[in-house]
């Protein structure tokens, strides 16, 4: 029975342009959905599988305002059982921040009984992608930590997870309670299903304050990379360019 | 002092780690003071020698049974002791994934930030504009580091010390000076019972076509959801063997299930930097641009002369992939003869 606690973050959902907010400070989304990192839905899975094999919970986390319940839902829509919003906006945190009041919910719940055993969370944030959060919380926690896995099992109070290293697929066996950090690729996050989703809206979402004032990320500013000029020759149009690819082949030595 | 863990490999130093080399000596040319570095594990024949011809003045080598299986908090016990024995200014990692997670224990181990996949110094050579803003940061050092997968940068201040930073990958070019004198520390760090506990229990190696494949790959062919299918991928997998180069893919592609993850290029796939990239049928989404930036090349081709891939691309050509692929083979194998 392994009771899973797993992290997410909402994030804008940019793909082309991106704009940033007059102060710089982060970026402006008006035009934009939010989602989560495909890191984060695979942990999202991770921990419900691992609730269903061992007949434990799943309870979703997010540090983030109102508005990050949307993503708080999709997680309960795919078999989280409950969840958590800080409420805080992620903007003025940096990644000690966010891991101080994350450890403090941890022992919070804890105190009433709740042992999260298992803490998931995505390698990186989508946004910010400071590549720390997990591995610092670990040390909040006094836990042993795995980075960037793409699976995670659970069975006899020991977690197994996997991930790719230089050599090869490495194996990581740890003693519970630990953190493990997720890669996307190991697991392909279900769709919810409408019953999901009715389920999912009847939860209540335990909403906490956050129990420090925040240090910051240390940000300045952001920035835009200057934009280049398109300076792309357009070899032709349809088959008809395919001589002049080769030659562009032959003389990238590419091509004999 | 600014200290850098190099990664190894048979051959010596990784790549990405005399990047971090590099960026050290930039870092040490403001700050002052030698470059060092710290290997942990085994020590390739030559290393010392390596990094002496890019600037490395001492190499502190751990040493020890311990360190015969990679371990997080393991290699971080052992960079922090040399921290510790040098009174490191700086730690700087290359942006690799053992890179940023021995930093991130590092960081938390002394208490300090960390920046993540730092591209440059702020405001002397860094800033995306070039502008110094003459603010005073109180001693702190000020970096400019990629979020967003790069699509955006941050300048961030690092106020504590030793600062704490991964190196994004290809963000410099490592450059060789005239070799330093240098000297070699074996030292064998005490390890805790603790950083013990997540070491690798056991590594399978992976099968040649896995993503290893694609990251050092001279060419890559890539598709994206203009494949339009799981059977639409028969040309460009053609013209990646045609050219002895790796099959890479967009997310769309991953997430319909057509090609399996270990090929996905992008912000939470592989990163790339052949010398040339073909991308076809991909529309060039920012998170997809992370993970190919680094091309030497680009030759797009996409229906769309405004999609982004096309306009950010060296070469391009418009026009369907299902055709333009198929007819880019037959010319490679009719002069082939
Ligand atoms: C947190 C996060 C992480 C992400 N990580 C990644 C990542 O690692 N990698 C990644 O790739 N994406 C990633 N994405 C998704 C990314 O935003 C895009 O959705 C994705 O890259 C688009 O894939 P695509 O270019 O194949 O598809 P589309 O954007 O749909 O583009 C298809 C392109 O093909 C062209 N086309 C269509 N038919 C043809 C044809 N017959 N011949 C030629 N051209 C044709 C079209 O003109 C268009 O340009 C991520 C998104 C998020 C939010
Ligand atoms: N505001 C947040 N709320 C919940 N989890 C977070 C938050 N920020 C970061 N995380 C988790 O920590 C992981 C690593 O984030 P980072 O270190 O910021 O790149 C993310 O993938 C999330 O799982």
């Amino acid at each position: 029975m392994a009771d899973v606690l797993v992290c997410i973050k909402r994030v804008p959902d940019v793909g082309g342009e991106v704009l940033l907010t007059p102060d710089a400070q982060t970026v402006d989304a008006r035009f934009v959905g939010f989602t989560v990192s495909a890191h984060e839905n695979c942990a999202v899975e991770l921990a419900v599988r691992i609730a269903t094999a061992t007949g434990g919970t799943a309870t979703v986390l997010t540090l983030g305002p109102e508005a990050a319940v949307e993503q708080l839902r999709a997680a309960l829509a795919v078999g989280c059982s409950a969840a958590v919003r800080i409420d805080a906006d992620p903007v003025e945190y940096g990644p000690a921040d966010v891991v101080r009041e994350i450890a403090a919910v941890v022992a919070a719940h804890a105190a009433e009984g709740r042992t999260h055993d298992l803490v998931l969370l995505g390698n990186d944030a989508a946004d910010t992608g400071d590549f720390q959060v997990g591995v610092r919380l670990a040390y909040a926690l006094g836990r042993p930590v795995v980075n960037g896995v793409r699976t995670v099992e659970v069975a006899d109070g020991v977690a197994t997870a996997r991930g790719d290293g230089p050599d090869g697929v490495e194996t990581f066996a740890v003693p519970l309670p630990a953190v493990v950090t997720v890669l996307e690729g190991g697991v392909e996050p279900r769709y919810p299903s409408v019953v999901g989703r009715m389920k999912a809206k009847k939860i209540p979402v335990e909403t906490v304050a956050p129990r420090h004032e925040p240090h910051g990320p240390g940000r300045v500013r952001l920035l835009l990379p200057p934009a280049q000029p398109s300076t792309v020759e357009v070899l032709g149009a349809g088959p008809d360019a395919a001589p002049a690819v080769v030659d562009l082949l032959q003389r990238l030595g590419v091509a004999r | 002092m600014i200290l850098t863990v190099v990664e190894t490999d048979a051959a010596g130093a990784t790549e990405v780690s005399l990047e971090a080399v590099t960026f050290a000596r930039a870092l040490a040319r403001r700050a002052g003071g030698p470059v060092h570095a710290v290997v942990v594990g085994p020590r390739p024949d030559g290393l010392v020698d390596q990094l002496a011809g890019h600037g490395v003045g001492e190499v502190h080598h751990a040493t020890g049974d311990a360190f015969s299986a990679y371990g997080g908090a393991l290699w971080a016990a052992a960079v922090q002791a040399a921290v510790a024995a040098a009174d490191a200014d700086a730690v700087v990692a290359p942006g690799s994934p053992r890179g940023l997670e021995v930093m991130a224990h590092l960081a938390a181990r002394l208490d300090v930030p960390m920046a993540a996949n730092v591209v440059g110094l702020g405001t002397e050579d860094g800033t995306a504009d070039g502008t110094d803003d003459g603010t005073d940061d109180g001693g702190a050092l000020r970096v400019v580091r990629q979020v967003l997968g790069g699509a955006v940068l941050e300048e961030m201040l690092l106020p504590r010390r030793p600062a704490v930073l991964t190196v994004a990958g290809h963000a410099v070019q490592a450059e060789q000076v005239p070799p330093v004198p240098v000297t070699l520390r074996d030292y064998t760090p005490e390890v805790a019972e603790a950083d013990l506990v997540t070491r690798v229990v056991s590594t399978e190696p992976a099968a040649p076509d896995l993503s290893g494949a694609l990251t050092s790959a001279k060419v890559v062919v890539g598709a994206g959801r203009g494949a339009g299918g799981a059977e639409g991928f028969t040309a460009v997998a053609e013209l990646a063997e045609l050219l002895g180069g790796a099959l890479g893919v967009s997310r769309v592609v991953t997430s319909m299930g057509w090609r399996p993850h270990h090929e996905q290029i992008g912000q939470t796939g592989s990163r790339i930097s052949p010398d040339l990239y073909i991308a076809c049928g991909i529309s060039g989404a920012i998170q997809h641009w992370a993970g190919c930036a680094s091309s030497k090349t680009i030759l797009a081709v996409n229906t769309d002369e405004n999609a982004p891939m096309v306009t950010k691309a060296t070469y391009a050509v418009i026009g369907d992939m299902h055709e333009v692929v198929p007819a880019v083979n037959a010319e490679i194998r009719r002069r082939r003869g």
